[in-house]
């Protein structure tokens, strides 16, 4: 399969391990993994804010790059949720591409079925679920059963996970206390796990989580789970 | 209807500094939630019953003009009056005629939304009548002169001490336990004598039947019923989008509704009165048909579905943002999710620009709503307009030049580049600490990872690049 990589704005500048991570999982699966020299941003945040028209000429960038693709993988359930649900409205077209644009856990176990990428892991790991992947593009437990087929990694669960982590974009700045506060609490449940590692789906709730048990001088660490699964 | 004085990041700020709030808030967010997770998991057709919860709503809204006439047709034949009011000062001008026509110096009152949002209480008052709140939770309330935290549980943000002491200096003198069991007798033994002496009884609707004229009271401690059914003249305000085309849709509702709010299989008291009858009830029913901005909501084709609500507070319980900063942050007698898309809608997007951005788009409150209003579409829609509405021009030339900078690779890479020179003073052991305004709303509480060394795109396509 000729599987496009959109690495998305956040990963490609502040996470391009995750991104890298991706690309090796891919292709330990056997498939041809293309890198679009052009890929940018989705326009998720300018549609979240209330910039409808400044995010439309970058869902055009997005379709003229990935718009041939057999299928566009990205490490980032939140941006593909934005493709999938807002493209439709915002463009009011619907495009192929779009349905074919999936989060990597959910292309490898429902777009493949694949729930061992033979990745080793040896740390004690607890799982944040984000929304996005929850209740937007909906893919379940994909990540859960990957990470549980890990060699050496002792998953741990996270108390009220299905919480928010307040970052919620925009919102992270324009609504910085409300924002702190309930990262406050994600950051005593990743705590009490005595987890080393917190992962998640979207590197966006990894900036936030990251930068909030960084603060507190937590020995957590936020890593993707891109990064745990092409481990070796 | 109340207009937020002050925007949602303020309000916000001040309440998240209330420590008890925040105790109160969590423990009773958390029970409810638990509670209404148990027993939708108990129903194998709950996905069926939301998707018709949502289709007669939207039946509703796209025939209301007839459905409005045929209730009004039917409360006539059933002897009832019926008043239309095109906004909350009419309406409270019909209640205030009618208490004065019987002579009546208090009038006992239903829980209703409604009446809050047309401040029917402070209306009254100037009109020397006193309205006095039944409910446990809104007598709290008015006894302390403060005001509705939760749809349904309004004094959600007060523990059983606080009203203890309350009661002591108020109703019951001699009250020494803060036992809830004793509290609730002091209220009882308050508010029956006064139920009694009541000529006239103000409710509003959960639902109104237009096939039939029927209205339905859904409540949980029976002072409602006492209301409704002990003097002898009633008046029941209702928001025109309160109807259900046929009785026979109240069992999708009355379904719905409990296991949504209070996390209960069954509702306790479900009050239903189809106009007056002979010697039993109200003698005369007045009923007042509510716009107060419902049509300019209907005009708006995505903003509609927020009068779909049937108020079950359900999207309260399940919010991170509610949970933490309770209700009165959001400056409206209608908070949270739904709050945050109605009370724009309702007084204007241009009286509370900041409603729409109080929240971090989770979805949860879409997943819990009973009849699927797409809370977070509706905020990305009001987004929009809040964005046209107010002038930002900071944001807006941000906004601007980060859309044109990521609408080509080459100039996305200019700006990872000079983010990378600039942050560079800024990098402490591997983390961003401190940032100039805007950003450092962010590093007040969090460190930021910095942007890396290069880009993935960047560093994977570097063999393909050619000097342009």
């Amino acid at each position: 399969m000729r599987i496009g990589l959109f690495a998305t704005c956040v990963a490609d500048t502040m996470f391009p391990d995750a991104a890298r991570a991706t690309a090796t999982i891919l292709e330990r699966l056997g498939h041809e993994v293309v890198v679009p020299r052009e890929q940018t941003c989705c326009g998720q945040m300018h549609m979240n804010s209330g910039y409808r028209r400044e995010a439309l000429p970058l869902a055009e960038h997005f379709l003229a790059t990935f718009g041939g693709f057999d299928a566009v993988v990205a490490p980032s359930s939140s941006c593909v949720g934005a493709i999938r649900e807002l493209y439709p409205q915002l463009l009011r077209i619907g495009h192929p591409v779009l349905e074919r644009t999936m989060e990597l856990s959910e292309f490898l176990v429902h777009g493949l079925g694949v729930e061992d990428v033979g990745a080793s892991y040896p740390h004690r790991v607890t799982y944040h679920p984000t929304c996005h992947s929850l209740r937007v593009t909906r893919i379940g437990d994909a990540p859960l059963r990957l990470l549980r087929n890990v060699k050496g990694l002792e998953l741990v669960e996270l108390p009220d996970a299905t919480e928010c982590c307040g970052f919620g974009g925009t919102f992270s700045i324009k609504n910085a206390d409300t924002s702190s506060a309930i990262l406050a609490d994600k950051c005593s449940a990743i705590e009490s796990t005595g987890a080393d590692v917190c992962t998640a789906v979207d590197g966006s709730c990894l900036l936030q989580i990251g930068g909030g048990l960084s603060r507190r001088g937590d020995r957590v660490q936020a890593i993707h789970i891109a990064e745990i699964l092409a481990s070796r | 209807m109340r207009t937020p004085s002050e925007t949602f990041p303020q309000a916000a700020a001040r309440e998240l500094g209330n420590p008890q709030l925040r105790t109160n808030l969590g423990n009773a967010t958390g029970t409810i939630r638990d509670k209404r997770a148990r027993v939708v998991a108990e129903l194998p057709d709950w996905q069926a019953l939301r998707d018709a919860g949502s289709a007669i709503k939207a039946d509703v809204m796209a025939g209301l003009d007839s459905y409005l006439l045929q209730f009004e047709e039917a409360l006539q034949a059933a002897g009832a009056t019926v008043h239309w009011a095109r906004d909350g000062a009419e309406a409270c001008q019909i209640v205030a005629d009618v208490a004065r026509r019987h002579d009546a110096k208090e009038v006992v009152k239903v829980k209703s939304l409604t009446t809050d949002e047309i401040e029917l209480n402070a209306m009254l008052a100037q009109h020397g009548i006193h309205a006095l709140e039944t409910d446990f939770a809104e007598l709290i309330l008015q006894l302390d002169g403060d005001w509705s935290s939760h749809i349904l549980v309004p004094a959600i943000h007060r523990n059983r001490t606080e009203i203890r002491d309350l009661f002591k200096n108020t109703i019951a003198p001699d009250i020494e336990s803060d036992d809830p069991a004793v509290l609730a007798e002091a209220a009882r033994l308050y508010l029956r004598e006064r139920f009694l002496d009541a000529k006239v009884g103000v409710s509003g609707a959960n639902f109104g039947v237009a096939e039939t004229g029927t209205l339905c009271v859904v409540e949980s401690e029976g002072n409602g019923r006492m209301c409704t059914t002990l003097p002898p003249v009633l008046v029941s305000i209702v928001g025109i989008e309160k109807l259900v085309p046929t009785f026979a849709d109240l069992e999708v509702f009355l379904q719905l509704l409990p296991r949504s709010s209070t996390g209960e299989r069954m509702n306790p008291y479900t009050s239903l009165w189809t106009g007056v009858t002979d010697g039993d009830g109200p003698q005369e029913l007045h009923v007042v048909l509510l716009d107060n901005g419902r049509t300019r909501v209907l005009k708006d084709e995505i903003g509609r579905q927020a009068l779909h609500c049937i108020r079950c507070s359900a999207c309260l319980n399940v919010c991170p943002v509610y949970s933490r900063t309770g209700g009165h942050a959001y400056g409206s007698v209608y908070p949270g999710p739904i709050g945050a898309i109605l009370t724009p809608q309702l007084i204007g997007i241009e009286n509370a620009p900041t409603l729409p951005f109080a929240s971090s788009l989770c979805g949860a409150c879409y997943d819990a709503c009973p009849v699927k209003i797409d809370i977070p579409r509706v905020l990305l829609h009001l987004r929009e307009q809040a964005v046209q509405a107010t002038s930002k021009p900071g944001e807006r030339l941000a906004m601007r030049a980060m859309g044109w900078a990521f609408a080509r690779a080459s100039r996305m890479r200019v700006a990872q580049r000079v983010a990378r020179q600039l942050q560079r003073p800024l990098i402490k052991s591997g983390m961003i600490r401190r940032l100039p305004p805007p950003f450092s709303a962010w590093t007040r509480t969090r460190d930021l990872r910095p942007v890396a060394k290069i880009g993935f795109v960047e560093q994977a396509t570097a063999e393909d690049e050619r000097p342009t």
